[in-house]
């Protein structure tokens, strides 16, 4: 038995996920490999290699891969990765995009978004916007697994995999990287922060956003996120959203600030580990899941606690 | 140029959903369904196209039992032109629903397929990615923005660091993420008019493909339960309790 996790990277650094996913991958039981693929992407090899409980890292390196596109790297994943038992990555908008597709090409079915390894074929995973967990199991090879990186434990750097070069698949024409706006910030990574302050409609503008939250975010070293209606009103980028649909965290704090708390808002934060709830309706159901709520005018509320923090 | 757009019925988004005793599922009887919220998106911005000019005719697909079509005289009322209904009481696994569409893609030649990112039952997130995979098409997942430009499209899609921008070659097959519309609601006439439409039910059978579930669900359970908190009384208080109880700053 063998598996394949798939490197999530910018061709310089390796992406956090793909540490839990190779947690989540020993799990499953069997000699672990990594797959990365793309462009000048030399030292994502390296720390890849360096993953404690990886064997092997296989490395593709071709302009086909400077981008992740799904017809490109899948053509690529779907001839790896038919000689392993499973084909695992993060579930991030990286591998949601990439990995049904070379499931599709293998023939094969796709376990979405685990957050529990059962045993070598069955997985436990949230569905319903978290209201349930089901317990599945899978029959074929290879299964895909994409894996919720909050539930598993980062895997250590302490390993010295081989590097072994691998010719890439080509360049499938169908798709090109035109271009992309991604979000500057100068705060900790969404997912991988010990603290996270989010805001919702109740800040009612980017500039109370901006003039509310960011210093206190910057105060306590926190990401900042926010809810569906902060960005679809355009407060924050998408990338903020937190939720069913969006973004999952779970940090050791999270601050939820004129956040409501509907069910796809909680999908993608009650497993944090301390819940912080500011909200002036002392019955929204934000409140259900807080450890600590605070019912206030957040206008009031998060100057008085930056002042508070000293 | 026909745009085939795939609509899955679901327990309302704004249900709150109660799982079995016997842990055999999500209890369905006497629950409001609607559909797929990020299906609304998809038929709404095929709607958009074929009104803009650039499509000639939507037809809506959906598997499952009797009740979908309900869901497809939504996508009616709302613009869709016609319906394939694929009659299936069974449970089928994102890939067997692939293989479905593929089939269907051969028969009507549509130039663009518009599905949701996700159905938010089984949360999958799988089916277009996989169906543009089978099909040999790109494939433009999560998209905020379409323009599509003679034989291409452009896709702006939402992805992990912000926004990136995809050319695309057509036919292809776009998903939709919740950035991209806001589904308009279905007019009284409309939804009179769509009951008129012509709808065709046919079985996985009349498509040359096995029904199959590689994935059998075992369990279904309620997830843990946080236990209530406290609430605090003023900003004071809840800098203490964050320093010394929960010791989290
Ligand atoms: C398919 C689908 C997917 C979705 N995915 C997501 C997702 O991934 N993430 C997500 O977040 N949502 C998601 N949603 C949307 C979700 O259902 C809610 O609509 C959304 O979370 C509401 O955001 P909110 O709490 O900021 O706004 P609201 O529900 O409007 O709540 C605003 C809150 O602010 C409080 N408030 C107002 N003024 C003040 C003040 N001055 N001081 C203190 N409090 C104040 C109010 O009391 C209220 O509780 C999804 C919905 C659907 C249908
Ligand atoms: N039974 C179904 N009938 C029609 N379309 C479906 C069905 N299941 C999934 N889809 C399509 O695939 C999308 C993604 O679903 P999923 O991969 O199950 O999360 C949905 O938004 C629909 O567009």
């Amino acid at each position: 038995m063998s598996i394949l996790v798939i490197a999530e990277h910018d061709n310089t650094a390796l992406n956090h996920g793909t540490l839990n996913a190779v947690t989540a991958a020993a799990k499953m039981g069997g000699d672990i490999h990594v797959l990365v693929a793309g462009q000048n992407a030399g030292s994502v090899a390296a720390a890849a290699a360096k993953i404690t409980g990886v064997s092997k890292v296989i490395h593709a390196d071709d302009a086909a891969y400077a981008h992740p596109l799904a017809e490109n790297l899948a053509n690529l994943i779907a001839h790896v990765g038919k000689n392993y038992t499973h084909v695992v990555a993060p579930a991030s908008f990286f591998g949601k995009n990439v990995m049904p597709r070379a499931a599709a090409l293998m023939d094969t079915v796709q376990i979405s978004d685990i957050v529990a390894v059962e045993s070598p074929d069955t997985f436990v995973r949230p569905i319903y916007a978290g209201n349930a967990l089901e317990t599945v199991q899978a029959s074929g090879t290879p299964l895909v697994v994409t894996v919720r990186p909050t539930a598993f434990d980062a895997a250590t750097e302490g390993g010295s995999a081989a590097i072994e070069p691998r010719a890439a698949t080509g360049d499938t024409g169908l798709s090109a990287f035109v271009g992309q706006e991604l979000t500057k910030s100068e705060r900790p990574d969404l997912q991988t922060a010990k603290i996270v302050i989010s805001g919702g409609r109740g800040l009612g503008s980017g500039e109370n956003y901006e003039k509310y939250i960011i210093p206190l975010a910057d105060k306590l070293g926190a990401a900042t996120g926010a809810s569906r209606a902060a960005v679809d009103a355009g407060y924050v980028p998408n990338d903020y959203q937190v939720g069913q649909t969006g973004k999952i965290v779970a940090p050791q704090l999270y601050i939820a600030v004129g956040i409501s708390g509907a069910i796809q808002h909680l999908a993608g934060m009650k497993d944090s580990k301390v819940i912080v709830a500011i909200n002036k309706d002392g019955e929204a159901p934000i409140f259900q899941v807080a450890d600590y709520g605070l019912v206030a005018d957040l206008f009031e509320a998060l100057p008085a606690l930056e002042k508070a923090l000293g | 140029m026909k745009i085939l757009v795939p609509v899955k019925r679901v327990i309302d988004a704004y249900v709150s959903i109660r799982v079995k005793a016997d842990h055999s599922g999500v209890e369905t009887a006497n629950v409001k369904m609607s559909m797929n919220p990020f299906c609304e998106i998809a038929v709404e911005e095929a709607v958009r196209l074929k009104e803009a000019g650039k499509a000639s005719e939507i037809i809506v697909v959906s598997a499952g039992s009797a009740a979908v079509q309900e869901t497809m005289r939504t996508a009616m009322a709302m613009g869709a032109d016609r319906g394939i209904h694929i009659q299936t009481e069974e449970e089928i696994d994102p890939l067997t629903m692939a293989k479905l569409l593929k089939a269907v893609a051969q028969k009507e030649q549509p130039g663009l397929i518009l599905a949701g990112k996700q159905a938010i039952d089984g949360e999958s997130n799988q089916t277009g990615q996989m169906l543009a995979g089978l099909l040999g098409w790109a494939q433009g997942t999560f998209a905020s923005k379409i323009v599509l430009d003679g034989d291409s499209a452009l896709v702006t899609r939402e992805i992990d660091g912000g926004l990136e921008t995809l050319k695309l070659k057509m036919p292809c097959v776009i998903t939709t993420d919740l950035r991209l519309n806001e589904p308009r609601y279905a007019a009284l006439p409309n939804i009179m008019k769509a009951k008129k439409k012509p709808l065709d039910t046919i079985t996985p059978a009349d498509l040359g493909v096995a029904v199959q579930n590689r994935i059998k669900v075992l369990k279904v359970v309620e997830p843990p339960k946080r236990k209530a908190g406290v609430k605090v009384a003023s900003v004071e208080e809840l800098v203490a309790k964050l320093k010394t109880e929960a010791k989290v700053i």
